[in-house]
């Protein structure tokens, strides 16, 4: 039986840590870590975990810890944002090349500079040819429900790949929303105990773990850990089957948002699909094809179905809510143009940066990208193929 | 799934290597012989050396065997030619020559 409460982003993620219990939460104790340690902090001075919370001097050595538990045997947790991440950058490779299923939440944020504490997703598309697993969320509810299937897409024998489970920062970190809460047993039962084959503390088998790899070697290594990630892709939909048996709620690797019949879409992630999904609903009422894909994987991509289902579509904007600097768009529209690359027939495409440092993306700007995709429709001609939005600019913004 | 340290070589493919590349057992170094990375090589003369057992703390390698509070000839299987040996050693009964 669900329970009905009210919770941040935040909340929802240290609640589903609570009902886990893992064995060991190794967290940096200030900013710019989240609430989320601090929830949890609480949860182990009244006794409701028992949990091993180690508080280190850095997020480089919060995942240290993390992967020097998860190698022992434990299941190891820990939370982080913005600068927090990029300074656990070297270790996020670790944890993945020596295949530790940590489950990492993330409150995403800006990177310096200017200084910003607001949401973009420039810190966790830094990271993202680290190895993890990404899942984003576009509510409360989604960040509880990502967190809890999490631990088990991450353990499935033929993946143990670390995964990051990603919410907005402020926006879906710290708006309460109303929320449907799964029962403490329901939840261990979904999850489970997390016995691994092979771990540090079995003292009848030896193990060494993360071991030099010369040139003879790496490239094997990285093959098999390739292998393991396009694995992911099963794990991720049969843990989904299985939590929407459990709990009700259903999860792929994207929400395709009225696209059966649309001709034009657009692509994009997180919190602004509650915007954009607005937007659709107006312009389908005016009896306009319009349609969203909200992408909820980010790694493994969702190259194929991804493709499947914008290969009907005229023309498709991606939202990049991160820079990349690249000079020819964001990084999601490096994927979902990659996705469409050998399609017969592909949409027109372009790439809109918008939302950096917590810029405002309303209803209005969503249905400016319709408007721009209807063009796109009418003449043929795509234009600018990278642009930005809700910038103050001196240009005349891309039509 | 508990393959052998000696199993896992450049032969095998990425299908037969371990998850992680783990290794499932101790003292494991045996099998790899690293001193070939050496450009130099320490020369013992048993005829110089007066036992002192200097040179035995400062390897960092183990590549000085001594038993019976004797030392050996070098074991060069892990020496990476660092030369400390020759540095140390008060008598010169550690000649330092080129690898060919």
């Amino acid at each position: 039986m669900s329970i009905r409460d009210r919770l941040s982003g935040n909340e929802a993620i240290a609640t589903a840590m609570r009902q886990i219990n893992p064995d060991v939460f190794a967290m940096f104790p200030i900013t710019p870590s989240t609430e989320i340690p601090q929830y949890f902090a609480q949860y182990v001075a009244d006794g409701k975990v028992d949990t091993e919370f180690i508080c280190v001097e850095s997020e480089h050595s919060s995942l240290s810890a993390c992967i020097g538990a998860e190698a022992a045997g434990c299941r190891a947790v820990t939370a982080t944002s913005s600068a927090g991440l990029a300074y656990m950058n070297e270790v996020l490779f670790v944890a993945a090349s020596c295949r530790l299923p940590i489950v990492l939440a993330v409150s995403c944020r800006a990177l310096t500079g200017p200084i910003n504490i607001n949401h973009d997703y420039s810190d966790s598309m830094a990271e993202r040819d680290s190895g993890f697993i990404q899942i984003y969320a576009e509510n409360n509810q989604e960040a509880y429900d990502n967190y809890l299937q999490a631990h088990r897409i991450a353990e499935t024998a033929d993946v143990r790949l670390p995964v990051m489970i990603c919410e907005d920062g402020f926006i879906t970190s710290h708006a309460l929303e109303n929320i449907e809460l799964e029962e403490d047993d329901a939840v261990k039962a979904f999850v489970g105990e997390y016995n691994p084959e092979n771990y540090l503390l079995k003292s009848e088998n030896p193990l060494a773990v993360g071991p030099y790899g010369t040139s003879p070697y790496y490239m094997e290594a990285r093959v098999a850990q390739a292998e393991a990630m396009k694995n992911a892709k099963r794990a991720i939909l049969d843990v989904a089957a299985d939590f929407e048996k459990t709990f009700g709620r259903k999860y792929g690797f994207f929400e395709a948002y009225k696209m059966e019949d649309a001709e034009t879409a657009i692509v994009l992630m997180g919190s602004s699909a509650g915007t954009a999904k607005a937007a659709v609903d107006e312009l389908r009422e005016q009896g306009k094809k319009v349609g969203l894909v909200k992408i909820r994987v980010f790694r493994p991509f969702p190259g194929e179905e991804l493709a499947e289902v914008l290969k009907n579509c005229k023309a498709v904007a991606v939202l990049d809510k991160s820079e990349g600097f690249s000079a020819m768009g964001g990084p999601l529209f490096a994927e979902t143009a990659s996705a469409c690359i050998n399609l017969d027939s592909r949409p027109k495409m372009v790439d809109i940066v918008y939302g950096l440092g917590g810029r405002d993306f309303t209803v209005k700007h969503a249905k400016r990208v319709f408007d721009r995709l209807d063009r796109i429709v009418e003449t043929g001609e795509t234009g600018p193929i990278y642009s930005h939005m809700g910038q103050r600019d001196q240009r005349e913004e891309v039509q | 799934m508990s393959k052998k340290a000696s199993e896992i070589n450049e032969q095998i493919t990425w299908q037969e290597m371990t998850t992680g590349c783990e290794i499932y057992e101790g003292g494991t170094s045996r099998l790899t012989m690293t001193g070939e990375w050496r450009s130099k090589v320490p020369v013992w003369d048993p005829a110089k050396c007066k036992q002192c057992l200097l040179c035995t703390p400062f390897c960092p390698d183990s590549s000085i065997p001594v038993t019976d509070g004797k030392r050996a000839d070098f074991d060069l299987d892990h020496c990476k030619g660092c030369g400390i040996c020759y540095t140390v050693c008060p008598f010169k009964a550690i000649e330092w020559k080129e690898v060919h």
